[in-house]
């Protein structure tokens, strides 16, 4: 509804039929004291209603920094967006007034955090958190907000509604604190919802429990999903494409069908033998040799290479350009097509 | 000033929870109030004696502060010097000093003056700390910078010596009446202390600031203002109120040297310390004049630093 009325205002970017949000070739960089890291080195990915894209890397790899430059929260300084475009419904954020750019990350975007207990302000009940922004921005008078944020509560399962609405978050325990999250999120009927690492905090059986209501709200609202997560298990339930990051780069870019029955780059492969196997039970475990690199000096050439099996004398020099492997699938490696042809 | 207000409202919303009726955890209070940590050190508080004992001795010299008349009926200013420095009777409990003016009668109508002075100073220190240091503390980097260097130059000078320029210098301004005086003195002490109220709002402010819900509302779009008065300052409150507790003592304290030196207040406002400083000539001759004022300077100073130890207790998050 809300993306309705954006749409509708006057004099503004907005292309019709662009993507509902997208990431263009993205730079981030933190100037730090000890050099400057290049945390992003050109990001693209998009995502349109009703559909769900997971983003998929290691810590540093740049996962949360793209979402974070979505949503306008990188502390800047030391950060700084040094190249791109973040298009919402096609017009670029980067570029608009101050006051726009937050009008339409405020009612367009919405975001949930990792760990909802330091997401939620300890000093405000959870319902006053969830009512001002409803007051704030929708202009609701107290009780209309109340009735609202006691609504979005039982719409993210939370029983007693009525009653938690007036409790601290410190009261809730950590699968109802990311519902409640999760509730205030969807406050103001965004189009996009950012993920990132959602279920993170959480023990497994509540891990499944929010997944699930995250990905039945999301079909119920044809809401563009982007979750962020380095969990395989999860993506693999829950995302149509996935973007695979290393070293502020997207180095694989596929449906998720595809990608798990062939993956396209040497280290989507790594990620994936190393994840826990039953039927692989007493062997011992594969790791991905090595440490994500620095950003501050990320290895020329393929910025993998030092820790990949597959690496040749060309992978240290040269930087794999991205490799088309038929429709929508991108693969940054040299040896793309290899992988993805049958070795 | 805001957690009464804060733990009210925390307390308007009770109901009762039963542990049961949440498959997913649920409420951890055993009465089922939401619990703010407001309400929550409150609860905490109630049960301490040194809060007690402290909050006790506090309320009693408020209530003085207010009425003095209350206590005695006898006039402070009232000179009789035929009974100068009589010792303690059952006339004058406390004795007469050198003018032959009623020390119990004298220190009851210092309360108000001293507790002025503490109070005024605290809260003026913490304001303007607190405002300075969420400043400093959200905005950082080049604002961050200079707000410090400045806090740093008023660190910088030695506390007495300061003090005794600024009033020196207010002082032949010709103010006079006992208000005044006390402006001049908790403008003078605050002037000199907040670099401390300033810098633990910042560092509390620098915490606050790298929680995600600093975040979350900065992706709502709110204003810069917005943050920092509703989001980071109720989450930054405890530590600097515990300070300003202490702090209230020692302003106590500190008020009663600067009347010692001669420089603090002054006829009308006649405040303990102003009292001790008259005694300083007789203190071997007639010691009652020194040890009453001195006496309850001391009780009240230990009750504010009691306080604010509770306080400290019931609000360090590492403790609880």
């Amino acid at each position: 509804m809300s993306a309705q009325s954006i749409g509708e205002t006057e004099d503004t970017g907005v292309v019709p039929d662009a993507p509902l949000l997208e990431v263009d070739d993205l730079y981030v960089e933190f100037r730090t004291r000890d050099g400057v890291a290049k945390v992003l080195n050109g990001v693209s990915y998009h995502v349109d209603a009703g559909e769900t894209l997971a983003v998929l890397g290691e810590s540093g790899s740049g996962k949360s920094v793209t979402a974070q430059a979505v949503m306008g929260i990188l502390d800047e300084p030391p950060a700084a967006v040094t190249g791109g475009e973040i298009r919402y419904h096609g017009e670029d954020l980067l570029k608009v007034s101050a006051q726009r750019r937050s009008d339409v990350r405020a009612e367009g975007i919405a975001m949930i955090f990792q760990d909802a207990l330091s997401a939620l302000n300890p000093v405000y009940t959870v319902g006053f958190q969830i009512e001002e922004q409803l007051r704030v921005r929708l202009g609701m008078s107290r009780q209309e907000a109340r009735k609202r944020a006691i609504a979005l509560l039982d719409l993210v399962r939370i029983p007693n509604a009525a009653r938690r609405v007036r409790q601290y978050p410190h009261e809730f325990s950590g699968g109802m604190r990311q519902r409640a999250m999760i509730a205030m999120s969807l406050a103001l009927d965004p189009e996009v919802l950012i993920a990132d690492e959602p279920t993170t905090a959480l023990d497994v059986t509540v891990q499944a429990q929010i997944m699930d209501l995250l990905k039945e709200i999301q079909t119920e609202r044809r809401m563009g999903l982007i979750l962020i997560t380095h969990d395989l298990g999860v993506v693999a339930e829950v995302a149509d494409r996935i973007a695979v990051m290393y070293a502020g780069r997207i180095v694989e870019y596929a449906d998720a069908v595809s990608l798990y029955r062939r993956p396209g780059h040497p280290y989507t492969a790594a990620l994936m033998e190393s994840l826990p196997r039953l039927d692989l039970k007493g062997h011992e475990l594969k790791t991905i040799k090595g440490l994500p690199p620095s950003l501050l000096a990320i290895p020329p050439g393929c910025p993998f290479h030092p820790r990949c099996a597959m690496a040749q004398d060309r992978c240290r020099t040269e930087v794999p350009a991205e490799y088309r492997l038929g429709l929508g699938r991108t693969s940054r490696c040299h040896f793309a097509e290899e992988m993805v042809g049958g070795v | 000033m805001t957690d009464p207000t804060i733990a009210a409202q925390a307390d308007s919303g009770g109901s009762y929870v039963t542990a049961l009726e949440h498959a997913d955890g649920g409420g951890t209070g055993k009465k089922g109030k939401p619990r703010s940590l407001w309400s929550d050190a409150w609860g905490d508080l109630r049960r301490r004696p040194l809060f007690i004992i402290a909050s006790v001795i506090i309320l009693f010299l408020i209530v003085v502060a207010v009425f003095p008349e209350w206590f005695t009926s006898a006039d402070p200013n009232h000179r009789d010097l035929s009974r100068s420095r009589q010792t303690p009777s059952s006339d004058a409990l406390f004795g007469y000093d050198v003018q032959g003016q009623d020390i119990f009668a004298r220190a009851v109508y210092g309360t108000r003056w001293s507790l002025l002075v503490g109070v005024g100073a605290a809260v003026f220190t913490v304001v303007i700390g607190a405002v300075i240091g969420l400043l400093a503390g959200y905005f950082g980097g080049a604002v961050d910078g200079f707000l410090s260097r400045v806090a740093e130059v008023f660190f910088g000078l030695p506390f007495v010596l300061g003090a005794i320029i600024i009033l020196n210098a207010f002082r032949s301004s010709g103010v006079d009446s006992a208000f005044a005086l006390v402006m001049m003195v908790v403008f003078a002490l605050s002037l000199l202390s907040w670099p401390v109220a300033m810098r633990i709002m910042r560092s509390a402010a620098i915490s606050a600031k790298q929680q995600d819900y600093v975040k979350a509302a900065r992706a709502l779009g709110a204003s810069a203002w917005r943050i920092i008065f509703r989001h980071m300052l109720p989450n930054c409150l405890a530590p600097i109120l515990v300070y300003a507790t202490i702090l209230l003592g020692s302003f106590i304290a500190v008020e009663a040297t600067l009347s010692f030196l001669g420089i603090g207040l002054r006829d009308p406002a006649v405040s303990w310390g102003v009292m001790i400083s008259d005694a300083r000539n007789y203190i071997r001759v007639a010691p009652h004049l020194l040890l009453f004022p001195a006496g309850i300077l001391t009780i009240t100073v230990l009750a504010f630093v009691m306080l604010g130890d509770a306080v400290r207790d019931a609000l360090d998050p590492k403790l609880r």
